[in-house]
């Protein structure tokens, strides 16, 4: 199988039905592994890299989950091409500057890469739509079990796997899931739950400021220490913070919608006005309108097929994508015109969100409950008049 | 205000992280900041750019006396705090004692308890298995039972041949 081959493909997870997949936009397990007695890949001379890239590679190809993969060197991949697979998060962008013996073996779904020589001999990685560690871990683990028959891994007993940070020694695993939390974002209270997350021993990552303004209301959360527990326990701490914020952030909208209902749908109906009408936009304005147009979905303004027009385009208005068709390189300002071009053309159908709908809805909905709160304070009232004694 | 990573450029993007309670602040010029994949917020590598780099200042005070130097690599302290990365898995070793304290700052505990490749662990349980066997056949030897001592000579052997064809 060819570069061009995968890359015609959209990635497995890119398809959006992973459980709670409406926030949770990605879940990903990465294990790091090193080859024993062979200084790691920073050190190593490139003739190292090379005799180490020669003894992994074979065992990596030949593996079932492997079958109809593309095996990738560094060196003979375009800049455009690497870029590409950085978008897609196949390898990384340190892995993607790399030269003589660096490699990447990925399957056809892509829902799994493997790195070879970046930091660490091994990187592996596995990829799944939506709130999915536990499978995502299950899938590497068993990739891992199998090459650890044929590969002598450094590993310490009181240690664990060997890693050229220390910070990734032990278990060698960083487990992560990106958020999209736009009612967060909205209701300020994104800060509260990054300092409640950092407290348990995870991390969490927006970018520019104090996570408030993260690109496209999304947020990495991942575990920061891989020394001292288990693979296993890691991971549930992770999924069990992620069913918060999930929980979180769906209070949040619903809050935004009964108190603040102008607020959040000046977001939606903005978002969709930009993105159906613009000629030029960066690719900063692209993820902030297209997390808009993501929320607009989740409150059921669109429909499936629309969910995944907007999903898809969160990835095709990447730099790299836009410049897939194209022969030569594009300057800045090109892709601007360009990525709106194809948001255009991509969201041509999109009927206009019913916005005034949600607004007689909701007020209908609060004329009923304000009925019914003048009721019950009405009760209160006579309760307090008997003598304010508490019926419970 | 200077790139942290390059320190020669000036920095125009900002970074904020909140670690444990503790703010980290990383400044990058803009072709630092696209390298190390900053624009990405998906990117594995910011993660590991941050403690990484975390690790490298705290280590600068921690790795103990000058001109320690990897036997297998070569690799000094110096070489460490400059990228926060070790040369090979004998610089844990080498690099033992100041590590130690690194670690127990950075991780839950100083074990691993996870996952152990599976040659190892059965290599790990055949050793106790023989240590328990020879003790059992001292006892049985001074207590003069040779019918049990009989027995357990035939274990060991057996689990020795075992691990001998294992590959050791």
């Amino acid at each position: 199988m060819s570069i061009g081959n995968i890359l015609s493909k959209s990635s497995d997870w890119l398809r959006g039905d992973g459980p709670h997949h409406h926030i949770v936009v990605t879940s990903r397990i990465r294990l790091a592994r090193n080859i024993a007695g062979v200084a790691f890949p920073g050190r190593a001379k490139t003739a190292e890299r090379v005799d180490v890239l020669e003894k992994i590679r074979p065992k990596v190809e030949a593996l079932p989950e492997m079958v109809d993969a593309v095996s990738l060197a560094c060196q003979d991949l375009s800049p455009v091409d690497k870029l590409l697979l950085v978008e897609r998060h196949l390898i990384s962008r340190e892995h993607a500057a790399k030269k003589a013996g660096a490699a990447v073996v990925m399957n056809r779904r892509q829902n799994l890469s493997i790195m070879i020589n970046e930091e660490d001999h091994l990187r592996m990685q596995s990829i799944r739509s939506g709130l999915q560690l536990r499978a995502a871990f299950k899938a590497i683990n068993k990739v891992d079990s199998e090459l650890e028959q044929q590969l002598d891994y450094a590993f310490d007993p009181d240690l664990g796997y060997l890693t050229a940070c220390p910070t990734n020694v032990g278990t060698g695993m960083r487990a992560s899931a990106m958020v999209h939390v736009p009612g967060l974002v909205l209701s300020e209270q994104i800060n509260q739950i990054v300092q409640a997350v950092n407290k348990i021993g995870l991390a969490v990552r927006g970018l520019y400021g104090e996570g408030t303004e993260a690109l496209g209301n999304l947020f990495q959360v991942s575990n920061q220490t891989t020394l001292g527990e288990k693979e296993e326990e890691i991971i549930d701490r992770l999924h069990k913070v992620i069913l918060e914020i999930i929980n979180h952030e769906q209070n949040a909208r619903q809050v935004l919608l009964h108190n603040k209902p102008n607020t959040l749908l000046d977001h939606v109906g903005r978002s969709y006005g930009t993105l159906r009408h613009a000629y030029s936009m960066n690719s900063k304005e692209a993820l902030n309108h297209l997390s808009f147009a993501k929320l607009a979905c989740d409150l059921g303004f669109y429909g499936d097929a629309q969910r995944h027009a907007i999903d898809e385009l969160f990835i095709e208005t990447q730099p790299a994508h836009l410049q897939k068709g194209s022969q030569q390189r594009l300057a800045t300002d090109e892709r601007d015109v360009l990525r709106a071009e194809i948001i255009r053309s991509k969201m041509a159908s999109f009927a206009p969100p019913d916005l005034e709908g949600v607004l007689v809805r909701e007020k209908e909905a609060r004329v009923a409950r304000g009925g019914a709160k003048k009721e019950s304070s009405h009760g209160s009232e006579s309760a307090e008049e008997s003598g304010g004694v508490d019926p419970f | 205000m200077l790139c942290d990573v390059c320190k020669s450029q000036t920095a125009s993007v900002f970074l904020t992280q909140i670690v444990d309670g503790k703010i980290q602040k990383v400044n990058l010029c803009d072709p630092c900041s696209k390298e190390k994949g900053v624009t990405d917020p998906t990117g594995f590598a910011l993660a590991d750019m941050l403690f990484g780099m975390g690790a490298a200042q705290q280590i600068g005070a921690n790795l103990g006396p000058e001109g320690a130097r990897c036997p297998q690599c070569g690799f000094t302290q110096a070489e460490f705090k400059k990228t926060g990365r070790l040369g090979c898995s004998v610089c844990y070793v080498t690099f033992a004692e100041p590590l130690k304290e690194l670690l127990k700052g950075m991780h839950k505990g100083l074990r691993h308890i996870g996952k152990c490749p599976e040659r190892l662990r059965l290599t790990q349980e055949r050793d106790s298995a023989l240590r328990q066997f020879h003790d059992e056949l001292r006892a049985a030897v001074v207590e003069e039972k040779y019918e049990e001592a009989a027995a357990l000579r035939d274990k060991i052997r057996a689990l020795e041949l075992s691990g001998g064809t294992k590959g050791d």
